[in-house]
C-alpha cells in the first residue's frame, strides 16, 4: 500500500483502510508522473473479430490520460482491460503484457480482485445500487470486510467530500441514492469508486448522460481528484478532453494512432488523422 | 373492436363477481338464526322448522307447470323422524305461524332439535316442571354445559393426551430395548427395563388419577337433563352436558339474532368439527391450510431460488439449459393428481419408509414417517409450485440491469458477494411475486393432498405443546378437502349445504389473506429497491 500523504484526504485522520492490498510483484509506490499503467503489445479479440491492436502505450501517475476515437474503436475495451472487466464476456482473448502499478494484471498469479480494488470505475451510465447513499459509498469497504460503524462513517465522509457530494447529500445519507439527480448520481458513483482507496480510477465516458453544468462539476472534480489519482477518461467530448487531460490518445480502429501531451495534440498533431478527427474533417 | 373485448371483459367480471355473491351470500347467511315456522297441513300434521327454500313445482305439460310452489323445512330433530328437511306443498298448508317458546336445539348428536323445553330434572330431583320454568332455567344450564365440557376436554386432551403420549414413547423405547438386545447379544439391559417399567407404572397410576376425576366431573355434569317437547307432541330427553346452543327462535330481536350470528360464526372458526364434519367448526382445517402452506414456502422459496440463481447466474448459457428451462416451464402445467402420485411413491413410501426403517424401527409395522402427513404433503406441494418461482425468480435476476453487476464486479466484489448484496436485493420483489402465484396455487390445491395427508378427521393438530411441539408426521385437515368431504362424502348432504359454503368462504379468505400478506411485503420490497429511472 502506499504512504504517500498525497492520498489522505481529511488531514485530520489518520486513517488507512487495509483495502488497498499490499503490492504483489511490483512496486506501488510511483511518483507522479512514472508510469502507472503499463500496455505492452496488447492485443485483444471476441472470438474471431480482433479488436485491439498491438497497443503500446504507458499512462503517468496522477495525471490524466484521455483516450478519444469513434464509436467502435476499442477505447473503453481498452479500458476494461485494466480492471479485467473483460472477464465478464465469454470468448475473449487477450495477449500482449498490460501492468498496474507494476502488477501483471493478467497473470494467472493475479487475484482479480485485487486488481479490482487497485482500479476503480465509473461507468457512463451512472449506476447506484438501489440502496442508501451511506451504503452506495462503503459497499466497497463492507464487501472487503470492514464492519466497524465509526470507520465506515469516515469513510463516506471523506469519500463524499472528496468528490464534492458531501454538502449536498450530508442530512440524507440514509435515503435511497437512486433519488439524486444524475449529475449527483455520477459523483455518488465517483466516491463509491474513491471510498476504497485505489490507485487508478477508470472513467468510461463518465459525462455523456450529463447536462453541462453536471459535466464542468465533474471535470472540476476530476481535476482535484488527480492530485491522488491516476485517471483513464474515454470520452467523445474533444474539448472535454482538451479540458481535463494532460495527455490525449487517438484511437482508430483498434490500433492507436497518436498519444501526446494534450496541448500537442490538439494543437499539433502529428498524424493527419489525427488532425482530421479534431477538425472534424469527416464526411 | 372495441365493443368486442370490452364484452369479453365484463362476462369474465360478471361471472367472478357472481361466484363470489353466490358464494359470500351463502356461505355467510348460514350463521343467521332463522325464525321457526309451525306448519299445519290439511291431514292434520303439524311440523315445525327454519324455512329452508321455496320452489315452483315442475309438472311438465301440465297448465300448473311451476305455478305452484312448496316450502322446504330444516324440521331437525333426526332422531325422531329420520330426516332433518321436509317439503312441504303449499296448497296442502292450512295455517302457517311463529309461535313464541320453540327453541332451536345446537346438540352433541342427530343435528338440531327444534322444539319446547318442558322440563328439567338433576339426577331424581326435578328443578323446573313447566315451559316458564324451564326456559328461564335454560341459559344457565347451557352457558354450565360449554364450562364442564371444556373442563372435560382439557382433561381428555390435555391430561389424559398427555399420559398417552408418554405410554406411547414407553412402548417404543421397550421396543428399542428389545432390539437392542437382539443387535448387540449379551448385553445387559435390566436397568434400563427397569426403568422404563417404572416410568410406565407412574404413568398407569396417574392415567388412573386422571380418569377417576373425569369420572367424577361426568357424573356430576351428565346428571342435569332436560326434556323437550316437539309440536307433534314427541318429547325427547337431553343431557344438559350436550347441548351446544339453544336460543327461542320467533322472540329474538335483531340484535339478539346477530349475538347468535356472531357466536356462532366463532365457534365454526374456532372449534373442531363434529358429527361427521357437518356440524362444529372448521380450525383444525384452517390450521391445517396454513401451517401447509408456510411448510410449503419454506420448502419451494429457497429450493426455487438457488435453482434459478444457478440457471441465470452460473449456468453456461447453451442448449443444455435452454431445455432445462423449458422442461421446468412445461413441469408448471403438469397435472397436480400426477405430482400427488408421485408424492405418495417417493416421499411417503420411499424416503418416509427409509426414515421409518432407519430411525423409528420399533414402531414398525405401524408407520411414522412412511404415511401421508403434512410434512410430505408440504413438499409434494412445493415440487408442484416450484417451477412457478423458478421461472418468476429467473425473468426477476435477468431483470436487474448488468450495470448494477459491473459495478459491484468493479469494485471488487467476487460473483458471490454481488449476487448476495446487489442482484438478490434487486430481484427480491419478483421472486416474492413467483412467491404468491405458487402459494396461491398451493392453498387451493386438494387432489395431490389426498394421497400425501390430508384426512377428513384429525384428531390431533400437527403442532401441539408436547415435545418436539412440530409433530410433522401427523395427518392434518385441510379447507379444500374440507370443502369436498362434507359437500360430496357426508351422509347428510342437505345438512351439510350451508357448511360446504361456509368452509369456501373461509378457503377464500384464507388465501385472500396469504396474498395479500405477501403483496405487501413485495411492495414494501419494491419501494426499498426501486431501480434506477432516468
Amino acid at each position: 500500500m502506499t504512504d504517500n500523504p498525497l492520498k489522505t484526504t481529511a488531514p485530520d485522520s489518520g486513517l488507512r483502510i487495509k483495502t488497498a492490498v499490499p503490492s504483489k510483484g511490483g512496486s506501488a509506490d510511483v511518483r507522479p508522473g512514472e508510469a502507472e499503467i503499463v500496455c505492452k503489445s496488447v492485443n485483444l479479440a471476441y472470438g474471431d473479430n480482433h479488436v485491439l491492436h498491438d497497443i503500446t502505450m504507458e499512462m503517468e501517475s496522477r495525471r490524466v490520460t484521455a483516450l478519444i476515437g469513434p464509436s467502435g474503436c476499442g477505447k473503453s475495451t481498452l479500458l476494461r482491460c485494466f480492471n479485467r472487466m473483460n472477464d465478464l464476456i465469454d470468448n475473449v482473448r487477450i495477449w500482449g503484457e498490460i501492468r498496474v502499478s507494476g502488477l501483471d494484471v493478467n497473470a494467472p498469479s493475479t487475484d482479480v480482485i485485487e486488481v479490482r480494488r487497485r482500479v476503480g470505475m465509473v461507468f457512463q451510465k451512472s449506476n447506484p445500487f438501489p440502496k442508501s447513499i451511506f451504503e452506495n459509498v462503503v459497499y466497497g469497504l463492507r464487501i472487503a470486510g470492514i464492519q466497524d460503524r465509526a470507520m465506515l462513517e469516515e469513510a463516506c465522509e471523506r469519500s463524499l467530500r472528496a468528490a464534492a457530494l458531501w454538502d449536498e447529500v450530508k442530512d440524507r445519507l440514509e435515503e435511497s441514492g437512486l433519488g439524486l439527480s444524475g449529475g449527483q448520481m455520477q459523483r455518488l458513483c465517483i466516491a463509491r469508486a474513491i471510498a476504497v482507496e485505489p490507485e487508478i480510477i477508470l472513467m468510461d465516458e463518465p459525462c455523456s448522460a450529463l447536462d453541462p453544468i453536471a459535466t464542468l462539476k465533474i471535470e472540476e472534480l476530476i481535476y482535484e481528484l488527480k492530485a491522488q489519482y491516476t485517471i483513464v477518461i474515454v470520452t467523445h467530448n474533444l474539448q472535454q478532453a482538451a479540458r481535463v487531460s494532460d495527455r490525449t490518445a487517438l484511437f482508430w480502429l483498434g490500433r492507436l494512432v497518436e498519444y501526446a501531451p494534450t496541448a500537442e495534440f490538439f494543437t499539433a498533431p502529428k498524424d493527419k488523422l489525427t488532425e482530421d478527427y479534431i477538425t472534424g474533417r469527416f464526411g | 373492436m372495441i365493443w368486442f373485448t370490452g364484452s369479453a371483459l365484463g362476462i369474465c367480471l360478471l361471472m367472478i363477481f357472481g361466484l363470489l355473491t353466490v358464494i359470500l351470500v351463502n356461505g355467510l347467511g348460514v350463521f343467521w338464526p332463522h325464525a321457526i315456522e309451525r306448519v299445519t297441513t290439511r291431514d292434520g300434521s303439524v311440523l315445525a322448522g327454519e324455512l329452508a327454500a321455496r320452489q315452483a313445482i315442475p309438472n311438465p305439460g301440465h297448465a300448473d307447470h311451476l305455478l305452484n310452489h312448496r316450502i322446504q323445512l330444516r324440521t331437525g330433530n333426526r332422531d325422531l323422524y329420520g330426516f332433518d328437511f321436509t317439503w312441504v306443498n303449499e296448497s296442502d298448508i292450512v295455517a302457517r305461524e311463529r309461535p313464541a317458546g320453540i327453541f332451536f336445539v345446537e346438540r352433541s348428536e342427530y343435528g338440531p332439535l327444534v322444539g319446547t323445553p318442558v322440563r328439567i330434572t338433576v339426577g331424581d330431583r326435578t328443578i323446573a316442571s313447566d315451559p316458564g320454568a324451564a326456559r328461564e332455567k335454560l341459559p344457565e344450564l347451557v352457558a354450565r354445559a360449554a364450562r364442564d365440557r371444556e373442563a372435560i376436554e382439557a382433561i381428555e386432551k390435555g391430561a389424559i393426551g398427555e399420559i398417552n403420549y408418554q405410554m406411547e414413547r414407553l412402548r417404543l423405547e421397550a421396543r428399542s430395548l428389545d432390539f437392542r438386545e437382539v443387535r448387540e447379544p449379551g448385553i445387559d439391559l435390566s436397568a434400563e427395563r427397569a426403568e422404563v417399567q417404572r416410568r410406565d407404572e407412574r404413568e398407569r397410576a396417574r392415567y388412573a388419577e386422571v380418569e377417576a376425576e373425569l369420572v367424577a366431573l361426568l357424573e356430576s355434569a351428565g346428571g342435569t337433563r332436560v326434556s323437550f317437547e316437539t309440536v307433534d307432541g314427541q318429547g325427547k330427553e337431553l343431557r344438559s352436558l350436550d347441548i351446544y346452543r339453544a336460543y327461542p327462535a320467533n322472540e329474538l330481536s335483531v340484535l339478539e339474532r346477530a349475538g347468535v350470528y356472531g357466536s356462532r360464526l366463532w365457534t365454526f372458526l374456532s372449534d373442531d368439527p363434529r358429527e361427521a364434519n357437518t356440524e362444529g367448526g372448521i380450525w383444525p382445517a384452517i390450521f391445517g391450510t396454513v401451517m401447509m402452506v408456510f411448510l410449503m414456502s419454506l420448502a419451494v422459496v429457497p429450493l426455487g431460488v438457488l435453482a434459478a440463481l444457478y440457471l441465470r447466474e452460473y449456468a453456461k448459457q447453451g442448449v443444455l439449459v435452454r431445455t432445462v428451462r423449458v422442461a421446468v416451464n412445461n413441469l408448471a402445467g403438469v397435472p397436480s393428481i400426477v405430482f400427488g402420485v408421485f408424492g405418495l411413491g417417493f416421499f411417503v413410501y420411499f424416503v418416509g419408509g427409509g426414515i421409518d426403517r432407519l430411525f423409528f424401527p420399533e414402531a414398525l409395522p405401524s408407520p411414522t414417517f412412511g404415511t401421508g402427513g403434512i410434512l410430505w404433503a408440504s413438499l409434494t406441494l412445493a415440487l408442484l409450485t416450484v417451477p412457478v418461482v423458478i421461472v418468476a425468480s429467473e425473468e426477476a435476476l435477468a431483470a436487474v440491469p448488468r450495470s448494477m453487476r459491473e459495478a459491484s464486479l468493479a469494485m471488487g466484489a467476487t460473483k458471490f458477494q454481488t449476487i448476495l448484496r446487489v442482484v438478490l436485493p434487486a430481484a427480491a420483489p419478483g421472486i416474492l411475486t413467483g412467491f404468491i402465484l405458487a402459494m396461491a396455487r398451493a392453498a387451493g390445491e386438494v387432489a395431490p393432498l389426498m394421497l400425501t395427508g390430508v384426512v377428513k378427521l384429525a384428531p390431533e393438530l400437527p403442532l401441539d405443546s408436547f415435545f418436539p411441539f412440530f409433530h410433522l408426521d401427523r395427518k392434518f385437515m385441510h379447507l379444500g378437502f374440507h370443502i369436498y368431504d362434507v359437500g360430496f362424502q357426508s351422509p347428510n348432504v342437505e345438512a351439510a349445504k350451508p357448511m360446504v359454503y361456509a368452509t369456501t368462504v373461509f378457503l377464500l379468505l384464507i388465501v385472500v389473506l396469504l396474498n395479500l400478506t405477501a403483496i405487501r411485503v413485495r411492495n414494501y420490497l419494491r419501494e426499498k429497491y426501486r431501480t434506477a429511472a432516468f
